[in-house]
């Protein structure tokens, strides 16, 4: 989510108020810059008539995951959830979480909020802990979407009995936050 | 009493008016009944108070308000000493409200009414106050102020209050860690910056109020100068759109090459300021003008064709004698009405240089380092593949398809490894496998090694007979040979490390260290082969320039033999000059010789620099027109020959380029190389090597967006670039070994460059020590360098180093004793 690519710099929109900025500033990892710009591109998402009080419109889900950068990510339904903070639970998005979205995926943000996030965004039933038929589904997301790509069964029970000899420290059969946070901690590639 | 109450009466009509003394309007009259209830006696007391509050009017008088004020909470006896000073500090601040208001009020009249009503009310009241304050001396707290009769705030009340506010402040440093929503966090924020506020006004009483305020405020505008800081940095870093871009088609690693790329180029940039600034500019300004010395012009028979594009191009010519090269410069100590010491800052420009590079590859490894975590690649293989392997900077539909499959094959390989593991012989067979081929990989080299050594030494066969008698080939063997085992001993080694079967990214990392030690074995060969025919001094300026021109200019490198013959002619000349005009054995006034005219010794510094330049130069044309014709014209044929060619040309052979990242970052690698061994005799390098690199930049993202398709293994580079590091260190130390012999083994030629005249080149650090610091100085400085306080020095470099690496060996022990100790926890669980 860090590649904002096409956005052309034009004018500076100072639509947000300045003191919002600010604090959105202190809550986030984004620099000013990167705010302004989060700001256009949420802008652009919503219809003309809604532009001008951006910060407190909701953009649909579909609008979304028109973003290039969410369009190929095969979590894209689950980033939606995760950061939306709907109540009709149609996992549109406001502005500000939009914001925390790019936050949490921006460079600067801490190893240990993004594992938290991380562990959310995989959890698919949302029980707080990543069971077999979550750690399934990762898989599944993970190789794509045709059919020749998918694992075998065999595979797939091999696999997920691998990962969990691997993590599982208190040999539950599910992965809990910490011990997600504990191996994910020791990649270099996190 | 009756007049009391009267004057009580308009008092409290006279608090009507106050400000905000709603609440107080009720309590003090009810105090005040109490008071005459209770108090009777205190009556005496109270007037002699009356007297004494006359006297000092204002002061008393809004230490009373504040008194009665506190007096309104004596009923909550047993409040919390934060709440009494939070409701002690809104009721000082609406005191303060109600002073400005009596004095903008105006009538005096009415002020002194009112103040001699308050006295009046607060006469009663003040017993209670009296209670009240005996009350807070035990809690120890009252809002504190420079009048003699408050009581301060004890230590501990104190320190705990600025532990809370500090408590707050580091809550909203840290808010962004929290992984709450914004809302959450919005509202917790603006609770935790009220309290802040609120707190540090009333913290700032006492005796270091004003100074507390001002480091509030001073502490306020440092956190709003670092932030904008950190925002214009952020927005000062060139080329970020164009990288993210790239990552979002082609996946880190290829990105990961623009990152380093542009990592040299600020490198380059700081050079360039060194060098430009403190070398060339000098010179230019106050150095003498071009035509004033011999050295500084071109001599007579050049002079036709010095201006000609192709001499520039050569770097001869006008080009040559300018500031661009060594030559030029004047061994004057001082030049110009600043008495810049213009030898001194050459050599400690280059110096520094050196010096500069080391501290920022070191530092910057030591950084990668630090995010690589030091876990060991395999005990959580598996997971990491499940939690680490997507790349979320893909944001191309068609790459997003590649990592896919990548990603299935990896799970897939990855599960007939572990199951084949079980099984021993196939270990065995994929070492033998591996050993096959590093011993195919040595063969190779040992091979290529030997291929050089023969043609060289044919080479120097032909030359001893003369070259005219051979064709184009004899006389350009070694150049294409050397070109020719450059080209394709690394496709050989692709095709062995095929047979050794590891994950992507360590292939490539053998692929490197192969290719490295090909080039290296390649010119070692070559400087060995040719050390017996060379002046033996002269064979260091060899080393690591690449093998194109330097057969060329072996001349060059013969100069200092010729220096001798040149010294000779030149006396001779001189002595031709006053020949028949000037009987000898007397002193004659100088004849005025045109500096062109003048005889030159060799400038071997000004030929290495020029070969260091034209080497840059032809590296740089190489690079962008094999990028042209291999990418560009590639693509091209590709994409519109597809239409009527037999087999599919984008699938099949030769479809679209993929980026090549090692050949690119070794190429990166050792043109910086080049730089840093050039740079001392040639102070343009830098400069010309940021103009490089900035096209450069811009000519490969164009070629990679435009030509070049994303590699079917799309693997992550780690951030940790350790590896590049390493061989940037190695390279670096290698290419400043040339430098530094001849800064301290070699004497610099008589006739040019900014240290003739002197026996080796360091000894303008002497020369600057004799003449412009104080004596004590150079004699502490030759203590210094002694040997004796050098070894003892060295010595105790080579402890810390061990101690160090002790240290950390045992951290990593105990490291491994953790591990252990949660696995075992693990099993018996």
């Amino acid at each position: 989510a860090g590649a904002q690519g096409s956005g052309a710099m034009g004018g500076s929109a100072s639509l947000i108020p300045r003191d919002l900025l600010g604090e959105y500033q202190e809550l986030t990892f984004l620099s000013k810059q990167e705010i302004l710009l989060a700001y256009r591109r949420f802008s652009e998402l919503l219809p003309k008539e809604e532009r001008e009080n951006a910060c407190s419109a909701r953009v649909p889900k579909s609008q979304i995951l028109t973003l290039p950068e969410l369009r190929a990510n095969p979590f894209q339904h689950r980033i939606c959830h995760v950061f939306s903070t709907s109540e009709t639970g149609d996992d549109s998005m406001s502005f500000e979480d939009f914001l925390d979205m790019l936050s949490v995926f921006s460079d600067s943000a801490t190893s240990d909020i993004k594992s938290h996030y991380a562990f959310r965004i995989f959890d698919f039933d949302n029980d707080g802990i990543l069971d077999r038929k979550d750690l399934e589904q990762l898989v599944n997301c993970l190789t794509g979407q045709g059919e020749e790509s998918r694992l075998s069964s065999a595979e797939m029970e091999q696999l997920i009995q691998n990962i969990l000899e691997e993590s599982d420290i208190d040999k539950d059969g599910t992965i809990n936050l910490s011990e997600f946070q504990h191996v994910v901690s020791r990649s270099p590639d996190f | 009493d009756g007049s009391d109450d009267n004057e009580e009466g308009s008092a409290v009509e006279n608090e009507e008016n106050a400000k905000g003394a709603g609440k107080k309007r009720a309590t003090p009259r009810t105090r005040r009944t109490h008071a005459r209830g209770r108090d009777r006696h205190g009556n005496e007391d109270d007037e002699d108070d009356e007297d004494g509050m006359r006297r000092a009017a204002p002061r008393r008088h809004r230490s009373r308000r504040r008194g009665r004020a506190a007096g309104n909470e004596a009923s909550d006896s047993d409040m919390e000493p934060a709440k009494a000073r939070k409701n002690q500090a809104n009721q000082k601040s609406k005191e303060d409200d109600e002073e400005e208001e009596d004095e903008k009020g105006g009538k005096s009249g009415k002020g002194k009414n009112e103040k001699k009503g308050d006295k009046k009310s607060d006469k009663k009241g003040k017993k209670e106050k009296a209670n009240k304050k005996k009350k807070d001396k035990k809690k120890s707290g009252s809002g504190s102020d420079s009048e003699s009769e408050e009581e301060p705030i004890t230590e501990e009340e104190l320190a705990k209050l600025k532990e809370e506010v500090e408590e707050k402040k580091k809550l909203i440093a840290t808010l962004r860690n929290k992984p709450w929503k914004m809302k959450k966090k919005l509202s917790v924020l603006k609770e935790a910056q009220l309290f802040v506020e609120k707190f540090e006004g009333a913290l700032g009483k006492g005796k270091g109020k004003k100074f507390y305020a001002y480091k509030v405020m001073m502490m306020k505008k440092w956190m709003k100068f670092q932030r904008d800081f950190e925002n214009f940095k952020t927005a000062c870093i060139p080329w970020e759109m164009k990288i993210k871009e790239i990552e979002s088609h082609f996946g880190s690693s290829v990105a990961s090459y623009f990152i380093f790329l542009r990592w040299m180029y600020g490198i380059n940039m700081i050079l360039f300021g060194l060098t430009f600034g403190l070398v060339m500019v000098p010179e230019a300004l106050m150095g003498k003008p071009y035509g004033s010395l011999p050295r500084k012009t071109v001599p007579r028979a050049e002079e036709a064709t010095a201006m000609n594009f192709a001499t520039l191009w050569d770097f001869s010519g006008f080009a040559q004698y300018s500031v661009l090269f060594y030559g030029y410069y004047n061994n004057q100590r001082t030049i110009g009405w600043l008495k810049f010491r213009m030898p001194l800052s050459y050599f400690l420009v280059g110096v520094g240089s050196i010096g500069y590079s080391f501290m920022i590859v070191t530092r910057t490894m030591a950084k990668n380092a630090n995010d690589d975590g030091g876990g060991d690649d395999t005990s959580f293989n598996f997971s990491w593949k499940m939690f680490t392997s997507w790349d979320y900077l893909i944001g191309n539909p068609e790459t997003a398809d590649n990592k896919f499959a990548s990603i299935t094959t990896s799970f897939k390989e990855a599960i007939v490894e572990e199951q084949e593991s079980r099984k021993e012989e196939n270990i065995h067979l994929t070492r033998f496998l591996r050993v096959l081929a590093n011993f195919l990989a040595l063969c190779t080299l040992a091979g290529s090694g030997y291929l050089i050594f023969f043609v060289v030494r044919r080479s120097q066969q032909f030359a001893l007979e003369g070259l005219e008698n051979y064709g184009w080939w004899e006389r350009n063997e070694v150049n294409t040979v050397m070109s020719l085992l450059g080209m394709f001993c690394p496709t050989l080694f692709d095709v062995i490390s095929s047979l050794e079967n590891y994950h992507p990214r360590i292939a490539l990392r053998w692929q490197l260290g192969r290719i490295f030690a090909l080039f290296l074995g390649n010119l070692y060969t070559f400087i060995i082969a040719l050390m017996d025919e060379i002046n033996l001094k002269a064979r260091y300026f060899l080393l690591f320039t690449m093998f194109d021109r330097l057969l060329g200019n072996i001349e060059a490198l013969q100069s200092l033999e010729e220096e001798k013959i040149v010294k000779y002619n030149m006396t001779i000349w001189e002595a031709s000059l006053y020949n028949g005009t000037i009987p000898e054995n007397s002193t004659a006034p100088p004849i005025q010789v045109d500096p062109a005219d003048v005889p030159r010794g060799p400038c071997w510094e000004t030929m290495v620099g020029q070969e260091f330049v034209r080497l840059t130069v032809s590296d740089m044309m190489t690079t962008y027109i094999t990028i042209l014709i291999g990418d560009f014209l590639r693509a091209v044929f590709v994409r519109f020959f597809n239409y009527c060619w037999c087999w599919d040309l984008e699938y099949g052979f030769p479809s679209y380029s993929e980026f090549d990242i090692s050949g690119n970052v070794l190429g990166l690698i050792f043109n910086q190389g080049m730089i840093w061994m050039g740079s001392f005799y040639a102070p343009c390098l830098p400069a010309i090597n940021v103009f490089r690199l900035h096209t450069s930049m811009y000519l490969q993202c164009w070629a990679v967006m435009c030509c070049n398709v994303p590699q079917e293994r799309v693997f992550k580079a780690s951030r940790s670039n350790n590896f590049y590091m390493a061989m940037l260190l190695f390279i670096l130390f290698l290419s400043t070994l040339p430098a530094v012999y001849t800064i301290v083994s070699i004497p610099p030629s008589f006739d040019c460059g900014p240290f003739s005249g002197k026996t080796r080149m360091f000894e303008v650090i002497s020369e600057t020590l004799e003449h412009d610091f104080p004596s004590w100085f150079g004699k502490v400085f030759g203590y210094a360098s002694n040997p004796g306080l050098i070894l003892p020095f060295i010595l105790l470099m080579v402890l810390s180093l061990y101690y160090l690496n002790a240290t950390s060996k045992s951290y990593k022990e105990a490291n491994l004793e953790l591990k252990k100790k949660l696995q075992s926890v693990r099993i018996e669980n």
